[in-house]
């Protein structure tokens, strides 16, 4: 096997799209034949899923409101594996951030509203943060593996979740476990109300101003990863804990700060699904997005610039992907969570499948045009 | 003489809720002892539940089930295997794509071929493993302490507990007392050592992964062909995780995590027996902290009331040959 290519040969654009683009398309044709399986035409899914997501205004609205969820839970996922911890709880930790959101600001709701959404927001991010604080903990202090208390923690939030919704938090009034709706003054813009601003008359979509908080949080993320201090050390510790231990980096310290600042990251999904589109606490409204935000991770190579993109090819599935099951009575939804499984699989654990032949093919190319 | 029926019935609980953990846990000592995680326990377990409750229902016979079961694990653990072993990719990846993969397909197919709620056809008692009442369990009914150990504790269980706790000793056996196990240890604590011994590091953890696969595939297996007569949506409940919370807890011996996960059937049975009950001075526990409480229990054991875990040396890392 010709395994041995030097890497300081291989292009920037081979390592991380061509070969990322060849996995995602085996992905797809896996997940092709899944769909094949469950007695439907893949093809014709292709061709909704694109319809769904870009074949109209509101659709593809709807492909930007999955990509801003995906967005945070992806980046969540990103900045607590830059520190070598598999932060499986995004899921758990976007609960209790809507918990946070809801509670500052229906105390809160005296204040301005901005001041009210900056505050909603930092409550996010503290609820989110705080949750994945003791699994940080536990692993930094006592060696307890960080996938299995984040995942447990994911059971604990839903159990917490449920009992506050149906014995102290609802909305006494009603049937379901939901809160009480906000009071209409503190919710986002959507992105229909912006439209109306300049005279476009289109109807409802989730897209809110949320948007550009994701957008916002890529860049935080961006700085905060390279170009602190902070993210140098737990890129350090992270890559080689020995050596980043060696100058006088705390591992420690490390794994807490990425836990928090990851699960502050996953608690923002509560802005964009509390503050933007539901109003009011529903349960289970983190609806699976945390855990996509590890395919999306993967798929972006754990880099804002490309979990920017990830997170619209998953948006894409998303809204597409309801328009198959709308439109397809075999595939449900958890089809795609397949598909997520298979995009995990083949972006993630198989990523190194043709990365040697790949790359060998084009620096063998590149050494022949040089020879010429 | 209630509260003794009582006990008894909690019991007999215990041991059937701990089977699926007992099976899982043996399944996690293989791989992870040759050096491969497997977070991949509850996917499988999943994935052998779904299978063996369609083949169950297809060919009309639980046997036919379990064995497809043992196919699909042995194929997913062979699938990690590929992915971490032979292509060295990120152990923890691989598993979390079997994982999310199992709840997907899992459902997707069932909803395809069987209507929208995502639920297998009910099985039917040809279909189905039934209890098994052992020899002179009627006759010891009625005999004092016998009777209730014997009859009401023992007796009566499904097949896959009296395998999985059968498989413990034998589990022991393999792993410490025979050069297969000798090799399993090393494989996982010194792999480079193994191979200037000769022994090929590679088919050493394929081996374990494939043990592996057959063990997890009787948890599934008694998921939906046993003490449930079909499969439903992630029916595993997190029960890979806690067998693995288990094993750690054990320090990856079987006999320890046996007991660790008796603790947590123990605590499961116990958890149902409570909901809705008034207890003296607390009053009644909403059933949604109840049932968090194997949960909590998970994260209390792992934070390692009885010292630190160490795991086995070369756990989670690709064998590279060269150096």
């Amino acid at each position: 096997m010709t395994t041995t290519v030097d890497k300081s040969k291989v292009p920037w654009w081979v390592a991380n799209l061509i070969v990322p683009l060849v996995n995602l398309l085996l992905a797809l044709l896996v997940s092709g034949l899944f769909i094949f399986i469950a007695g439907e035409n893949p093809f014709q899914a292709v061709r909704l899923i694109i319809y769904g997501s870009f074949g109209y205004i509101e659709g593809f609205a709807y492909t930007l409101y999955y990509t801003t969820n995906f967005v945070f839970t992806g980046l969540a996922f990103a900045v607590a594996f830059h520190c070598r911890l598999f932060n499986i709880g995004g899921e758990g930790q976007a609960y209790i951030g809507g918990l946070g959101v809801f509670l500052v600001a229906i105390n809160f709701s005296f204040l301005p509203v901005p001041v009210v959404w900056l505050l909603a927001t930092a409550g996010a991010v503290v609820f989110g943060a705080a949750w994945a604080y003791i699994p940080a903990y536990l692993q930094a202090k006592r060696g307890s593996h960080v996938v299995i208390t984040t995942i447990m923690f994911n059971f604990i939030a839903s159990s917490l979740m449920v009992f506050l919704l149906v014995d102290v938090i609802r909305d006494f009034k009603q049937m379901g476990p939901h809160t009480v709706a906000l009071p209409k003054e503190l919710w986002l813009p959507t992105f229909k109300e912006l439209a109306h601003l300049f005279g476009l008359k289109i109807r409802y979509s989730p897209l809110n101003l949320s948007f550009l908080i994701a957008i916002a949080a890529s860049f935080f993320v961006w700085f905060l990863i390279w170009k602190t201090k902070w993210g140098y050390e737990m890129r350090a510790v992270g890559h080689n804990t020995k050596a980043a231990i060696y100058a006088g980096i705390s591992p420690h310290k490390n794994i807490i700060i990425a836990m928090l600042i990851s699960g502050g990251l996953a608690g923002m999904l509560g802005i964009n699904e509390i503050l933007g589109v539901h109003h009011k606490i529903v349960a289970g409204f983190p609806a699976g997005y945390g855990f996509t935000g590890i395919a999306v991770a993967l798929m972006g190579r754990n880099h804002p610039v490309g979990i920017f993109p990830a997170a619209f090819l998953f948006g894409i599935l998303y809204q597409g992907g309801s328009e198959v099951t709308f439109d397809m009575p075999n595939i449900t939804r958890y089809m795609f969570v397949a598909v997520q499984g298979v995009i995990i699989l083949f972006s993630g654990a198989l990523e190194n499948l043709f990365r040697p032949q790949i790359e060998s093919f084009f620096v063998n190319r590149i050494n022949k045009e040089e020879m010429a | 003489m209630d509260s003794l029926a009582d006990i008894a019935s909690l019991l007999n609980s215990t041991f059937r809720i701990s089977t699926p953990l007992v099976f899982a846990a043996m399944a996690g000592l293989f791989a992870e002892r040759s050096g491969v995680i497997d977070f991949g326990l509850e996917g499988k377990m999943l994935a052998a539940a779904f299978v063996a409750a369609v083949g169950a229902y297809f060919f009309g016979s639980p046997w036919i089930g379990l064995l497809l079961a043992i196919l699909a694990c042995v194929s997913l653990s062979m699938l990690h295997g590929f992915a971490s072993v032979t292509h060295k990719g990120d152990q923890v990846v691989s598993c979390v794509a079997i994982n999310i993969l199992m709840i997907g397909l899992t459902t997707a197919l069932a909803a395809a071929w069987f209507g929208q709620a995502g639920l297998t056809p009910t099985l039917t008692s040809e279909q189905r493993f039934l209890e098994i009442t052992l020899p002179f369990a009627d006759a010891l009914q009625n005999v004092p302490i016998i009777g209730l150990v014997y009859s009401d504790i023992i007796s009566g269980h499904y097949i896959f507990v009296y395998i999985a706790y059968l498989s413990v000793p034998i589990v022991f056996w393999i792993v410490f007392k025979t050069s297969f196990g000798l090799r399993l240890r090393a494989v996982g604590e010194n792999p480079s050592a193994v191979d200037t011994a000769g022994i090929n590091v590679f088919s050493m953890r394929y081996k374990a992964l494939m043990v592996n696969g057959v063990l997890i595939a009787f948890a599934g297996a008694h998921l939906s062909t046993a003490v449930n007569a079909n499969f439903f949506r992630e029916m595993s409940a997190g029960r890979g995780y806690l067998a693995l919370a288990a094993l750690i807890f054990g320090k990856w011996h079987p006999k320890t995590a046996l007991i660790a996960c008796l603790l947590f059937g123990f605590t499961d049975a116990l958890q149902i027996r409570l909901q809705g009950v008034e207890l003296p001075m607390i009053g009644t526990i909403p059933v949604q902290l109840i049932q968090a409480i194997p949960y909590i229990l998970t994260v209390v054991l792992l934070a390692g009331f009885v010292g630190k875990a160490i795991a086995p040396n070369a756990i989670g890392q690709p064998y590279i040959k060269e150096r």
